[in-house]
């Protein structure tokens, strides 16, 4: 199937860490700009069919544990952002689309261009 | 055009605009759609409203001319803080804000007019799952068997269900509500079914399982006997309590979520059980909602194994503890899905599932289930789905279903 060209935005429309979310067919797909790269997966949890790219984009929560194996707290890792559906919560790791529960469920990734100042998605 | 600015660290903020179930539903609605829900009965036998928004309204129900002095001193100034009548519990429902409909819960528009907000609310999210009959439950109080003082849980059990059955269950046929029960108090509980058994859209009663009362109490026995006259069931709906002394051992919300609202309900099964209460009240229905429905096969396999060594312990029973079990109604939500669906096949199986398992969303809680979890499964049958999403729960309370599915 021929893969075609969807405009997004002005690249200046789009700011590290904005979202824009752009029609496609009867779905939709997310495009993001996070860490100075662009990512776009469709907007459908892999869970119940939520929209997941109209949720929150979190850092990733990690544990501190001193080298006695001592808690000492949580924290954000900003490195390792995360898509979180807005219907339940499943996490996806925004540079691949796992699901960090359980790597086996993905959300639908596509290829994102920014040419010129425009920004398209080939889907 | 409002927006609400939802902190998701400190590294930015995330601008959203207001809440609107149907856009936020958009997906269901897909699903709605490609599945053709419209020729397919869905009845939710288990979902919320936010009772605490209408708190001002409720409370001009309670019955106890002091009481009422009080709650409404409570509920119209103040600090703001939650309410001696409506406690609250501690907790993480939202995910901290992940799931959003909570923090944009008051920001959602509904019309001015005579149609109550919580039954426009309703019938937004019904829609767009394709779903046909609710029975709806409060929130903040099913944690009131946990009050101190027995009298308000009595006073707003009162109020509740007079404002519920005035307000939202005379006005929506499509909304229905198995009735809370004041169940630390048994006389107020009996009195409760005497005086509300015949309302509109009342199609039984609820105990909220967070609390610590014997429900083989020969107290309760009469509430039972008319219960079964009346042909209504008694639901248990489950819940936590982080201040239970087990529960308050764990540290984070979701073992006390994946814990509490299976625990208590396998407790008050069990009692139920161990006691005959199945043999004295044959014809009770008895329903446990909210626990999932991996914990139905452990507690069988429990019991039958006990009860082969102590069945001197239980007279009453005159076959295995399981098969009673079967006898019984579950909701399905939060319903556990296993990599291995043969798991839940035989769990289905164990429980009777195709006459017993009746579908509940428990919208819009944060593990709410869609119509698909059932209907998208590839070990049911076409008839069992049909059961299961509606056809159990109209057989259950003998539910006229004319005006949506005329016969």
């Amino acid at each position: 199937m021929t893969q075609q060209e969807i405009f997004v935005a002005r690249s200046s429309e789009l700011k590290e860490r904005d979202r824009k979310i752009v029609p496609h067919g009867n779905t939709e797909i997310g495009v993001y700009r996070a860490n100075g790269k662009l990512y776009a997966y469709q907007n459908l949890c892999a869970h119940q069919g939520g929209p997941a790219c109209e949720g929150l984009l979190m850092p990733k929560v990690e544990e501190v544990i001193a080298r006695d194996q001592t808690y000492q707290g949580q924290k954000f890792n900003y490195e390792k952002l995360h898509i979180v559906c807005p219907w339940h919560g499943w996490e996806y790791d925004l540079q691949t689309g796992e699901m960090v529960a359980d790597r086996k469920f993905r959300l639908k990734k596509y290829e994102v261009v920014e040419r010129g100042e425009e920004i398209y998605v080939l889907a | 055009m409002s927006w609400h600015e939802l902190p998701t660290s400190d590294i930015h903020k995330m601008a959203v605009e207001e809440l609107d179930t149907s856009k936020l539903l958009t997906n269901a609605a897909r699903q709605r759609d490609e599945r053709n829900y419209k020729d397919l009965l869905i009845i939710d036998v288990d979902c919320h409203h936010y009772e605490n928004e209408s708190l001002r309204e409720i409370v001009e129900y309670i019955e106890d001319p002091v009481m009422k002095h009080a709650a409404q001193m409570a509920t119209t100034g103040g600090t703001g803080v939650q309410t001696s009548f409506l406690p609250g519990l501690v907790g993480y429902q939202d995910i901290a804000g992940r799931v959003t409909r909570y923090p944009l819960r008051k920001s959602e528009k509904t019309p001015a007019g005579k149609v109550h907000r919580d039954v426009t609310l309703t019938l937004r999210w019904m829609d767009a799952m394709g779903v046909d009959y609710v029975c709806l439950f409060p929130t903040p109080m099913l944690a009131m068997g946990s009050h101190p003082q027995t009298e308000v849980e009595v006073n707003m059990a009162r109020a509740y269900n007079r404002w519920l059955t005035e307000n939202i269950l005379y006005s929506e046929s499509r909304i229905k509500s198995m009735l809370y029960l004041p169940f630390n108090d048994p006389d107020a509980t009996y009195k409760m079914v005497q005086d509300f058994g015949d309302k509109k859209g009342v199609v039984g009663f609820m105990v909220t399982a967070v609390r610590y009362a014997q429900v083989y109490d020969n107290a309760y026995m009469k509430t039972y006997s008319l219960l079964e006259e009346l042909g209504k069931p008694l639901a248990f709906h489950a819940g936590y309590n982080w201040s239970d002394p087990l529960l308050a051992t764990t540290n984070r919300f979701i073992a006390t979520h994946a814990l509490g609202f299976t625990f208590f309900n396998i407790v008050h099964c069990t009692n139920w059980i161990v006691n005959g209460l199945p043999v004295r009240f044959p014809k009770l229905k008895v329903i446990w909602i909210e626990s999932g429905i991996a914990w139905i096969p452990w507690l069988m396999q429990r019991l039958d194994n006990d009860y082969k060594m102590r069945s001197s312990e239980c007279p009453s029973l005159k076959k295995l503890p399981s098969e009673y079990m079967r006898e019984m109604y579950y909701t399905s939500q939060p319903m556990e899905m296993p990599d291995d669906l043969s798991v839940l096949e035989t769990t289905f199986k164990m429980m009777n599932a195709e006459t017993q398992l009746l579908w509940a969303s428990d919208y819009p809680h944060w593990d709410m289930d869609l119509p698909s979890k059932i209907y998208d499964l590839p070990i049911l049958s076409e008839q069992a789905k049909r059961n299961i999403l509606g056809e159990n729960a109209r057989g259950l309370f003998n539910l006229d279903t004319n005006d949506r599915f005329p016969k």
